[in-house]
């Protein structure tokens, strides 16, 4: 069945690395989805009927943090000892926050621009650029075993996802 | 989630929201950003001959704990000496607005962007 001890990459067959075979992921997915169907649990006692909503949890969990870019990232540093997903207070370059602040008014502005759908798809271009960059950024420093420089590229994916959730509520509103 | 009284207000009725000029060498600027929840902050101050802060403005992007954080700060430290205002401890903020514990580090963050806005001013009369 399913080992909970194996890492998410382990669990899929995939090697751990950044780069993740999506069609892989996908149909392997799919495979240990049948196996966990809880029809076949139907007959079984409680506990193996519990034990086969845990596991279903485990797989949907390694499923959505191997598929997004950001999550995998994560998780990678989180299997090196590295967790950035609940740090609170880390400087980060006055350079970075200043541009995230910008992008940010340049959301603000968007609402107000004559074509505010033109306005908010630019601005998501360029966003999707940073995010492409920081990116690349972290797997090279990944790849280099520079975990301290991979965290910092995973701190700016923090701040850019942020970003690009809060244009996609913008552009919810303007449809609505 | 409910947020007390005193952060709905200031989250509604931001006080000092805005930006100045950080070319002016009286003004110094903090900006500070909180990575796991993605918020960025800019707290300025513009402070007079005397070393003491005549003005604040503040900029937040994030939660309604962490616009009230810096909305309550730029409130406090009008009139402060650049001592005093160092002396501001985020535990003071998280009290005043009766922040719940999974967003004490709203009142951190203010707390780090007005040292860090004191430290900008600071280098800038070197």
């Amino acid at each position: 069945m399913i080992d909970i001890k194996q890492n998410f990459f382990e669990l899929f067959a995939l090697p751990v690395a950044y780069q993740v075979d999506q069609q892989q992921l996908a149909g392997r997915y799919r495979e240990l989805q049948k196996v966990l169907h809880p029809d076949r649990f139907s007959h079984l006692s409680e506990r193996e009927r519990r034990l086969s909503v845990q596991y279903t949890a485990y797989l949907n969990e390694a499923q959505a943090t191997l598929k997004s870019p950001l999550k995998r990232a994560q998780y990678l540093l989180k299997l090196q000892g590295v967790d950035t997903t609940s740090e609170t207070s880390v400087t980060m370059e006055p350079a970075f926050l200043m541009r995230q602040m910008e992008l940010r008014e340049e959301l603000d502005a968007a609402a107000r621009a004559a074509d505010p759908e033109a306005a908010l798809e630019a601005l998501q271009q360029e966003v999707a650029d940073e995010l492409r960059q920081q990116r690349q950024q972290f797997e090279a420093r990944y790849q280099a075993d520079d975990f301290d420089a991979a965290a910092g590229a995973v701190r700016k994916m923090q701040f850019l996802e942020k970003l690009v959730l809060e244009i996609e509520a913008q552009e919810d509103q303007l449809l609505d | 989630m409910a947020y007390s009284e005193k952060v709905i207000d200031h989250y509604e009725n931001p006080r000092n929201v805005g930006k100045m000029d950080d070319g002016d060498a009286s003004v110094g600027t903090g900006m500070v950003g909180a990575p796991a929840c993605g918020d960025v902050m800019r707290l300025q101050i513009k402070v007079n001959g005397e070393g003491v802060i005549e003005d604040a403005k503040f900029k937040t992007y994030g939660c309604g704990s962490a616009i009230a954080s810096s909305s309550l700060v730029t409130e406090w430290v009008k009139g402060m000496t650049l001592d005093q205002a160092a002396e501001l401890k985020n535990t003071a903020i998280a009290e005043e607005l009766a922040l719940p514990p999974v967003k004490i580090h709203c009142s951190v963050l203010a707390e780090d962007a007005i040292k860090a806005a004191i430290t900008d001013y600071k280098q800038k009369q070197k």
